[in-house]
């Protein structure tokens, strides 16, 4: 979740929707995010909105997951029986296994108690390579998950002390195997590349682990350094040098090159999978401009159009939803015009791109300087070269 | 009284400096005799020696004021020309004796030694503590002879400045030649034939007093209810309309802007207000010109022609302070006179007109310089105007440790940083003063800087031969760090005409995109994007290539790579 919330207008206190966006809810996937606020400890690099035990002043899980259910109720009540049945479900963090998989079970059951799920249901949850073992996955896959994201982020030890994650390079792998042992259609490693400390050569071999290891797909994201993180200070410091876009370029050529090597394809900039069925439907429904209702403290919401986000600290987010209200801290109703600016923002990131009728003029001057996809321009549609997923943001700004 | 008392701009009082001429009349008895003192306090940078010659060519005689602790500066020189030129009386005044650092006898020999006196003839006064004042007024007095004007004759009055008052209108500043100007009759402007209705008449004495009338000698002002200063012209003879005199007095030569520069306003929503701002720095400020021109690179601005370096300086410093404008200045140019081989000529004050095709030979204006300095750096100097083509004309020894260098320099080399140069070389020692002299024919070229083949108007130079190449690759190197990359390779270049001096490329950008947007990202984003594409309008567009303005202004506002820096 985004560090410092956009403000707009308040939100109701019972968090009512237009009856515009309400109509939205049989037209669109309908997928619920769930947000753990939880870590042991915080990366150095992390923005998240997540707490620490010590941060969270006597806030025990047990409250959280009573809110949580609260929360589940409110939005049974705001979409009054017109939410379709959820086609995906989410569960990120914070560190979402820092909950026992019965809790997180009784999360999801909640979830399917108010909504229905669809037959077709994904249901991930993320979680550190440390904070599962083959018993805890397979009763996670017991309660219905599907897909595991695992946040492996570098094969290599010295590029995880440098990142301040907790566990040892070989965990993940391992992680892996318990999950596929317990039954996990579908798992994802998440890689981050451009530390300082990484080289080339650790680079190559997170990604040859990743392509041995088995897995469905791949998120490898460059280091991105964000405004109030303990990396942020260190950068300004001149303690540690900032990532280098020349660097994140080639590794991120590197990164194309070996996963596509090992059979997958890109599908979002940052995303790799094995097959279709291997994409992550719940972020893809993010990029579609599709309704989800984020449940948590922090946590975004979309329906038809109408964004908002709760507060973030967990203490007011049960102290709101136990008074009876609704968690948001604010909302805004997307104009014409932004709802244009995202799909162009968003569409334009995956692999299939946009028809060339909702994008600008642009186009064909992008297609010459080969940063969009010529057979897919033939086509009527504005998709990305490799050149162009590099440069997405610039080519976004051009076609937005 | 407060001190700096007849420095009365904010700008003046900061630095310690006058800008504009301030007329004040004093009574002064001696041996019982009453008198009336007019004068007036001049400027002494070289800027502003057509105030000092107009100021001059109002009086009977000079005091010249020398700083005790500094000693004769090379303008010294040059107003003490300028006064013995004008037949002046002139009484040398040490100053500031009260400093700690004041030499004045080591001074008053040097004083002596130059205007050909008895050091004992320099007088010592401190205006901080007042000591020796009395005896200077009681010699201005004995040695400075009284107007010699005719009181019966028809009025005759030289306006020797005329500034713009928010509240009464033109002030005209005037000295009254022959006969007498009474207040409530109507005056007569003789180089435009306009006649005015007196409103107030005066002297300022130190404060503005209305009186009845001005006659032989005074100095004064008038006020016509005149809005524009143009028609109060400096130079003019104002006289009486009922009894014209039939003769002007001679007026003073226009004074000539010598340097150019580009004047933009930031915020290109800002042009009229610059040009409202400018209008009104004109009321005061009659050797201020400009004209409208326009950048592909900076926009809507002006080319404004100045008396000199520190006259842009205070101009520009007005605008932004008593205007609230932030500006962007071109790199300031001198004026060159281009003959073509079929004859035509062109005049050029902006570096983007320098004609295209055949040209037969470039004039530059020159100056002829003086420098004063302590002997020990004397080689530095000489050094120095070696590398801005100077050539000398002759040294003198004003003492044992002093000397005078007279050079020949064109205009265009001094107008950059010949003065920091000079001030850094001599630890701030020397002094410089120049007045030009002509022109000559010099080996010039115009260097463009170009962006992706497009030239950037705002960039280009003219410059002497030799000097081309480090100007071209300085500037391309500038702007290779100061330019962001883009999505394609951006080639920087030099080029005199279509040959190209030197080159630098930004190389492409390799990676612009965000890692990741889920969710919670999405109005972040979204509202980032919107922003970076606010930012974008702003880019002005050189070609295809996106420039921000931070750019052009971090190019042009640092001096160290100007055409004149070796």
């Amino acid at each position: 979740m985004s560090p410092a919330l956009p403000s707009r207008d308040p939100a109701p206190p019972d968090g009512a929707l237009s009856q515009l966006a309400l109509a939205s809810l049989t037209q669109r996937d309908f997928g619920v995010y769930l947000h753990v606020p939880f870590c042991a400890a915080r990366c150095g690099y992390c923005d998240f909105n997540t707490y620490t035990p010590s941060e969270l002043g006597g806030l025990d899980i047990d409250s959280y997951l009573k809110s949580m259910v609260r929360e589940i109720a409110c939005a049974s009540r705001v979409l009054a029986g017109q939410a379709p049945a959820v086609r995906t479900v989410f569960v990120g963090g914070g560190t979402p296994t820092m909950l026992g998989s019965d809790q997180l079970a009784q999360l999801v059951a909640a979830v399917e108690k108010e909504f229905g799920f669809a037959d077709d249901v994904e249901i991930t949850t993320e979680a550190n390579p440390e904070s599962v073992d083959e018993t805890s996955l397979r009763q996670l896959r017991a309660a219905g998950f599907n897909r595991i994201s695992l946040g492996m982020q570098s094969a290599r030890a010295s590029v995880l002390a440098m990142l301040e994650r907790k566990h040892r390079p070989g965990r993940a792998l391992a992680a892996v195997a318990e999950a596929r042992n317990a039954g996990f259609e579908h798992i994802n490693l998440d890689l981050i590349y451009g530390a300082a400390a990484e080289t080339e050569d650790d680079w190559l071999a997170s990604l040859d682990a990743v392509t041995g290891a088995g897995v469905d797909h791949v998120s490898a994201y460059a280091l991105i350094v964000e405004d109030g993180t303990a990396l942020a200070r260190k950068v300004a410091r001149g303690q540690v040098a900032a990532p280098d876009d020349d660097v994140l370029a080639d590794r991120y050529l590197l990164a194309e090159d070996k996963l596509t090597g090992a059979g997958m394809q890109w599908y979002e900039v940052s995303n790799w999978a094995m097959s279709d069925a291997a994409r992550c439907r719940h972020n893809e429904l993010y990029w579609r401009g599709q309704n989800w209702w984020g449940f948590g403290p922090g946590a975004h919401s979309h329906v038809g159009g109408v964004r908002w986000w709760n507060v973030k600290h967990p203490r007011r987010y049960s102290a709101l939803l136990a008074d009876g209200s609704s968690p948001a801290a604010g909302r805004e109703t997307l104009s014409e015009i932004d709802q244009r600016l995202e799909e162009i923002m968003l569409g334009m990131r995956m692999r299939q791109g946009l028809p060339l009728s909702r994008v600008g003029s642009a186009a064909p001057q992008l297609m010459a300087d080969g940063l969009l996809d010529p057979t897919a321009f033939a086509e009527g549609r504005a998709a990305l070269t490799l050149r162009g997923r590099l440069l997405a943001d610039s080519v976004i700004r051009d076609l937005s | 009284m407060r001190a700096q008392y007849l420095d009365r701009m904010d700008i003046e009082r900061e630095r310690g400096i006058t800008i504009k001429s301030q007329a004040v009349r004093m009574p002064w008895t001696k041996d019982g005799q009453p008198h009336i003192l007019n004068m007036i306090d001049t400027p002494g940078h070289v800027d502003f020696t057509y105030e000092v010659s107009r100021s001059l060519a109002a009086c009977e005689g000079a005091v010249l004021l020398v700083d005790a602790a500094q000693g004769i500066e090379a303008q010294t020189l040059a107003n003490l020309y300028l006064a013995l030129e004008n037949d002046l009386t002139i009484i040398p005044v040490l100053n500031k004796i009260d400093l700690p650092a004041a030499q004045p006898d080591t001074y008053a020999e040097e004083l002596a030694h130059l205007i050909g006196c008895e050091p004992s003839d320099c007088l010592r006064v401190s205006g901080k503590t007042g000591a020796g004042v009395e005896e200077l007024l009681d010699e201005i007095v004995r040695q400075i002879p009284p107007p010699t004007g005719q009181a019966e004759a028809p009025a005759r009055a030289m306006i020797f400045d005329s500034v713009y008052d928010t509240y009464r209108g033109v002030v005209t500043y005037i000295r009254v030649i022959d006969g007498q100007l009474t207040g409530r009759e109507k005056i007569l402007m003789m180089s435009t034939g306009a006649t005015h209705e007196l409103l107030e008449l005066g002297v300022i004495s130190p404060e503005p007093v209305p009186a009845k009338a001005l006659g032989v000698g005074e100095v004064g002002y008038l006020i016509t209810g005149v809005k524009d200063v143009r028609q109060s012209k400096v130079g003019d003879t104002v006289t009486n309309q009922a009894r014209p005199a039939s003769k002007a007095l001679a007026g003073y030569a226009d004074a000539k802007p010598m340097v150019f520069s580009g004047l933009y306003p930031l915020d290109g929503s800002d042009y009229p207000e610059l040009r409202e701002a400018l209008d009104k720095l004109l009321l005061n400020d009659a050797a201020l010109v400009y004209e409208p021109e326009s950048s592909a690179a900076l926009g809507f601005g002006f080319r404004v022609g100045f008396l000199g370096l520190l006259h842009l300086e205070i101009i520009r410093e007005r605008l932004e302070r008593e205007f609230g404008l932030d500006l962007i200045a071109t790199a300031p140019n001198v004026v060159y006179r281009v003959v073509m081989e079929d004859g035509t000529e062109h005049t050029v004050t902006n570096p983007s007109e320098f004609p295209t095709g055949k040209i037969s030979e470039v004039h530059e204006p020159i100056v002829r310089a003086t420098i004063l300095t302590p002997t020990d750096f004397t080689g530095a100097i000489m050094d120095l105007c070696q590398t801005r083509r100077g050539t000398l004309l002759g040294m003198d020894y004003l003492s044992e440790d002093r000397v005078e260098l007279r050079y020949t320099l064109p205009l265009a080399e001094i107008i950059f940083d010949f003065f920091d140069q000079l001030k850094s070389r001599t630890k701030g020692y020397a002094s410089l003063d120049y007045e030009t002299t002509g022109e000559q024919v010099s080996d010039l070229v115009k260097v463009d800087i170009l962006l992706q083949g497009e030239t950037v108007d705002a960039f280009s130079a003219i410059t002497h031969k030799d000097k081309a190449y480090s100007y071209g690759t300085s500037m391309a190197e500038k702007l290779r760090k100061l330019i962001p990359r883009q999505q394609f390779e951006v080639p920087i270049q030099a080029a005199i005409g279509s040959r190209i001096i030197a080159r630098e490329n930004i190389r492409a950008i390799r990676k612009d995109v965000l890692a990741k947007c889920y969710g919670g990202d999405i109005s972040r984003k979204r509202k980032l994007l919107e922003k970076q594409k606010e930012g974008k309008k702003r880019m002005k567009m050189v070609g295809r290539v996106e420039v921000p303005q931070e750019a052009f202004i971090a190019a042009l506002s640092t001096g160290d790579e100007s055409p004149g820096k070796k």
